[in-house]
Parts: structure tokens; C-alpha cells; sequence
């Protein structure tokens, strides 16, 4: 039994006049303990209704979402799955409540009723985990955007959740904010093992993933190793998506009948790529 | 010819108070009719404060911002029309949207200079063309547009004022690949066809590189750069410094050049990469073809 199990699922909202529009057609996704999965697709493809599904946030219409075996979708189990699934979304403003950092951090596990000293261990460690410990008593609307987000992933580590579900956490952040992002969940997932699912809309991010799925009118449309799914650059273009530069640039060289053993993700494989061509 | 000019531009928050904070510091800058420029600089950096300050929406503690050759605040009375002039689209300006439809929403930037009905309508299907929103949607209401319709009829609703000035806040955050490359575009159509000035806030180092002549960089309250965008991101170890980058296909193109090959270090877009590199590999060999 995977960590996550998606059967069957499908969703519709409510519109004017009892009148329902369905977003997700029949999803059926696994995600293992410890995965780190990069969720893709356009405006509207039902990428962040899926996320609301995987915290219990949504139920679906039909089909089931299973958490460690416990169905999301019931009332009964909101609880229990929102301490296993955390949800971090895109405005870091709309998701800090306390006045210090810390308090903000400790404001999940104090209302599961942990005691206190176990509180001050979970937000010691939390923060230390984002690297956000020396900034413990400051004034979270004082950070930067990067800072907030990493604030507001402290919350849900503290919290004890085994996965973190992040939509579209970098839209609103500036460069150094992105990276600072990315470097946390990455090691978030390899140090802790803490499942990892990520929407984006920036493919340099997605490739950082061990999965890639592509969500195309509330189905899957891709699913595979960013190497499998990225190297698919015709058909990535042809449902409005986009691939990083660097894998775009060797794809057209290749295409125009220049020989390169590999299509790169990422620039500091393309550049290791032509390091090893032009010596 | 200069159209919008700061001098010695400073802002001061919460003067008096312990958190007394200089967000703009001594900022001097001629922006040029015309030119499409890009404006970056970290979280914090000050952009946010300077562009506020150039249409008046906030006042400065001390310097000047002339427009056309004026002080904005030499008649406090007539900010307004600086507003009409210089048209502001903030971040997430679909969240701004409130009338009964969105042909009304656009028409109210207009009317509220003081045009007819029948002009802003004019003016307002006309900007509803320039961001590419279908003429069919014009009589619904804003809250049925699917999140980038929103976005483009926000964006037409400060076009419609026909602005000198078009200063634009991440414009395209939030919007996938597909949305932001239609909506750049039309942007810089817009720029093209109108021929006036466009003033783009972006994060995204591969937008500001497909679009700006010329780059302001804000760095730590202080103008750091502004200069071609070419000359800018030819930089990259100084703009990282200051919590920035270049465009990955720059950072690609530069460490070709530093491998020996013959390539322009600033190049911004995956397209003049490879009109240099296809010929340049197929010179280099010429048997190995694929």
C-alpha cells in the first residue's frame, strides 16, 4: 500500500442554479513514502484542487483518497490526515498569524494539545530544520517572502506531518526566495524523508523532482522521472507547457543536426555536457 | 527625450518611531519615452516604494519625481491627473475587479477622467483588444473570467486610461507558461503599437531578458544599475551578490564563452543562443552530424 493512494477520483464544483462542472475526470496516482513529486499543468488543469483533496480540505465526488490507508474525503478523518498532510500555499502573507516567529510555529502543535516542552523542542527543530532558528523571535511580516515561506513550512514540520504539500510556494518570491525555498524542501525530503508534493508553474523547479506529473483537463497526462517527462518537448509544447531553457536550447540543437549526447535539465548539466564536448 | 526623471528620490517609513526605515535612498533617474524598461531588485530592495512614488500614489520625504519636465507635487491638487498619466497595474489586479460586468470595469478608469460613456466604451473594447480578452466576455461579469481573463481585463481597465506612462507589477506571476508567454507578448505589442513608455516589475530574469531595453536594478533602498539590459546581465556575479541572477540560457552562454566559444555573453533568449551555437557546432563538426 503506497503512502498516498488516489482511486478513481473525480471532483466537481458546485455552479449557479445546482448546475456542476467536473475539473478532475478519474485521477489514479500512487505516491510512495519519501516521494518528492512535482505537480504540473496549466491554469485551471485542477492541480490546487488536488491539493485541497490530498488534506482532507475537498472531499471528491467519487472515487477515494487514502493517507496511510485512512480516506480523506471522510469527516472523521480530517484530523488524523491533516497532522500526516501539511498544506503550504502561494501568498506567505495569507498564512502566518502569530507576531513572532516562533509562536507562529508553534501555533499547529499547540492546538493538537502537545505539551509545552514538546512543543519547544518541535519548534526548536523546525525552525533549525528551514534554517530559520536566529530568526526565532523576530516579527514574521519583517522577513523576506523566502523567510515567510520557510517560516510557514516550519509550521507544518512542527506539526509532525510525514508529507508536505506546497502550491505554487515560490510565485510570489524573488530569486534568492525561490532557491532558499527549494534548498529547504529538497533537504526536508532527503534528510527527513518527508514526502514531498509540489505544484509549480517554473519547470527549473519540477526538475528538481524524483517524479514529474503532468495534469492536463483534470487528468493525468504525463507521469515519469523529469527525464523521462521533460525529454518530451514536442508534446509538453503542444498542451501549453513549457521545458527549462537549457533543456530547450539542446533539444533545437539537436533537432537542427547538431550531435550532443543528452538532453540536459538543468544548467549545470548543460554546461557539464559541453564542458566534456568541446575539450 | 526624458519622460519621467527622479531626483535624489528618498522615502522614509515610520519617521519618528523605532522602526524609522529608508526604503528609497537618493535615487536619481531618467526613464526615456518610449523605452520599454524592465525593473528588478530583491524582496525589500525598494522597487515597490520607487515605482509608488512615480505616480504620486505616495508622496517623498525629500527629492523630486518630474514628469514631462514637472514637479508631480508642485500642485498637490492636480496629483490625480499624474494618476491618469502614469497608469499603475499592482500585483494580482484581478482581486481589484468588482463591477456588474467587465466591460463596466474597464470603462471605469475612463469615465473617471472625465470621459463619455460612449468614448470609454471606445477606449475600453479597444484595451480589451490590446490584452487579448475576447470581445464575448466584455458582457459578463468579472467574477465568471477564468483567472488570467481576470488578469487581462484588470490590465485593460489601466490601458483604457491610454496612460503615458505603463508601469506594471509582476504581471505575470501566478500565470502558467503558456499564459505568461501570451500575455508578455501582448505586452510588448501594446508597447510597440502605442510607442509609449512601459515600465515592467518582474522576478522572472528570462521575462525581463525576452522584453526590456533597458534595466533599472534596485538594490538595498539605492539604484544599482541603469543600463541596457544586455550590459546588465552580462554582470552575473554582481547581480547575484544582490540576490538576482540572469536568465538561465545567459548563465549557459556565458560558460561557453569561458569554455572557448565564440558566443556574445549576453545573450538573453534561447533563439540568439542558437542562431550563434548551430553554426558554431556544425563548423566544429562537421562529420558528426546527427
Amino acid at each position: 500500500m503506497a503512502f498516498i493512494e488516489i482511486k478513481d477520483v473525480r471532483f466537481s464544483y458546485a455552479m449557479e442554479a445546482g448546475a456542476e462542472k467536473e475539473v478532475l475526470h478519474g485521477i489514479n496516482l500512487d505516491i510512495g513514502q519519501g516521494a518528492f513529486v512535482a505537480l504540473l499543468g496549466h491554469n485551471g488543469c485542477g492541480k490546487s484542487t488536488m491539493a485541497k483533496l490530498l488534506n482532507g480540505m475537498l472531499s471528491p465526488s467519487s472515487g477515494q483518497v487514502l493517507i496511510d490507508g485512512l480516506d480523506a474525503g471522510l469527516e472523521e478523518n480530517q484530523l488524523p490526515v491533516r497532522r500526516q498532510v501539511g498544506l503550504v500555499l502561494q501568498n506567505p502573507d495569507n498564512q502566518l498569524v502569530a507576531g513572532i516567529v516562533e509562536e507562529d510555529v508553534a501555533f499547529g502543535p499547540e492546538n493538537l494539545g502537545v505539551p509545552p516542552e514538546e512543543i519547544r523542542r518541535r519548534v526548536d527543530e523546525a525552525l533549525k530544520a528551514v534554517d530559520m532558528y536566529h530568526y526565532r523571535e523576530h516579527a514574521p511580516h519583517k522577513l523576506s517572502g523566502g523567510q515567510k515561506q520557510r517560516v510557514a513550512i516550519a509550521g507544518v514540520i512542527a506539526m509532525e506531518t510525514k508529507c508536505i504539500v506546497l502550491d505554487e510556494p515560490t510565485a510570489m518570491l524573488d530569486p534568492r526566495g525561490r532557491q532558499e525555498v527549494m534548498e529547504t524542501i529538497t533537504r526536508l525530503n532527503r534528510e527527513k524523508g518527508i514526502t514531498i508534493v509540489l505544484i509549480t508553474h517554473y519547470m527549473d523547479e519540477a526538475v528538481q523532482a524524483g517524479r514529474v506529473v503532468v495534469m492536463d483537463k483534470g487528468q493525468v497526462l504525463m507521469d515519469g522521472t523529469p527525464q523521462h517527462v521533460f525529454k518530451q518537448v514536442e508534446r509538453l509544447k503542444r498542451h501549453d507547457l513549457d521545458v527549462p531553457q537549457a533543456t530547450e536550447l539542446c533539444y533545437r540543437l539537436r533537432a537542427a543536426g547538431v550531435a550532443l549526447p543528452d538532453i540536459p535539465l538543468s544548467v549545470e548539466e548543460c554546461v557539464g555536457m559541453f564542458r566534456n564536448l568541446l575539450r | 527625450m526624458t519622460i519621467l526623471e527622479t531626483r535624489n528620490l528618498t522615502y522614509k517609513y515610520g519617521i519618528g518611531t523605532p522602526f524609522e526605515k529608508t526604503a528609497v535612498e537618493d535615487v536619481s533617474i531618467e526613464i526615456e519615452r518610449g523605452e520599454f524598461l524592465g525593473v528588478i531588485g530583491h524582496t525589500g530592495s525598494g522597487k515597490s516604494t520607487l515605482i509608488q512614488m512615480l505616480n504620486g500614489l505616495i508622496r517623498p520625504t525629500s527629492g523630486q519625481v518630474l514628469l514631462e519636465g514637472k514637479d508631480i507635487w508642485a500642485e498637490p491638487k492636480k496629483i490625480r491627473d499624474v494618476r491618469f498619466k502614469v497608469g499603475m497595474v499592482f500585483q494580482y489586479p484581478e482581486y481589484q475587479l468588482f463591477e456588474e460586468t467587465v466591460l463596466k470595469d474597464i470603462m471605469f478608469g475612463p469615465k473617471n477622467m472625465g470621459l463619455s460613456d460612449a468614448q470609454a466604451q471606445a477606449r475600453a473594447e479597444e484595451a480589451a483588444a490590446f490584452t487579448g480578452l475576447k470581445a464575448e466576455l466584455l458582457e459578463k461579469s468579472p467574477f465568471e473570467l477564468s483567472g488570467g481573463e481576470k488578469r487581462r481585463a484588470a490590465i485593460a481597465g489601466v490601458i483604457a486610461m491610454d496612460p503615458e506612462v505603463l508601469v506594471l507589477d509582476e504581471p505575470t506571476a501566478g500565470l502558467d507558461p503558456r499564459g505568461r508567454d501570451v500575455l508578455l507578448t501582448q505586452i510588448t505589442q501594446y508597447h510597440k503599437k502605442r510607442g509609449n513608455t512601459v515600465l515592467l516589475v518582474s522576478h522572472s530574469m528570462e521575462d525581463i531578458g525576452r522584453t526590456a531595453d533597458r534595466l533599472l536594478v534596485m538594490n538595498s533602498s539605492r539604484c544599482a544599475y541603469l543600463s541596457p539590459t544586455q550590459e546588465v546581465f552580462a554582470q552575473s556575479g554582481k547581480l547575484e551578490g544582490m540576490g538576482l541572477r540572469v536568465p538561465q540560457i545567459t548563465k549557459i552562454v556565458q560558460a561557453l564563452e569561458r569554455l572557448g566559444c565564440p558566443v556574445d555573453p549576453s545573450t538573453l533568449t534561447v533563439d540568439h543562443a542558437l542562431k550563434q551555437l548551430i553554426p558554431y557546432f556544425k563548423q566544429l563538426n562537421p562529420g558528426k552530424e546527427a
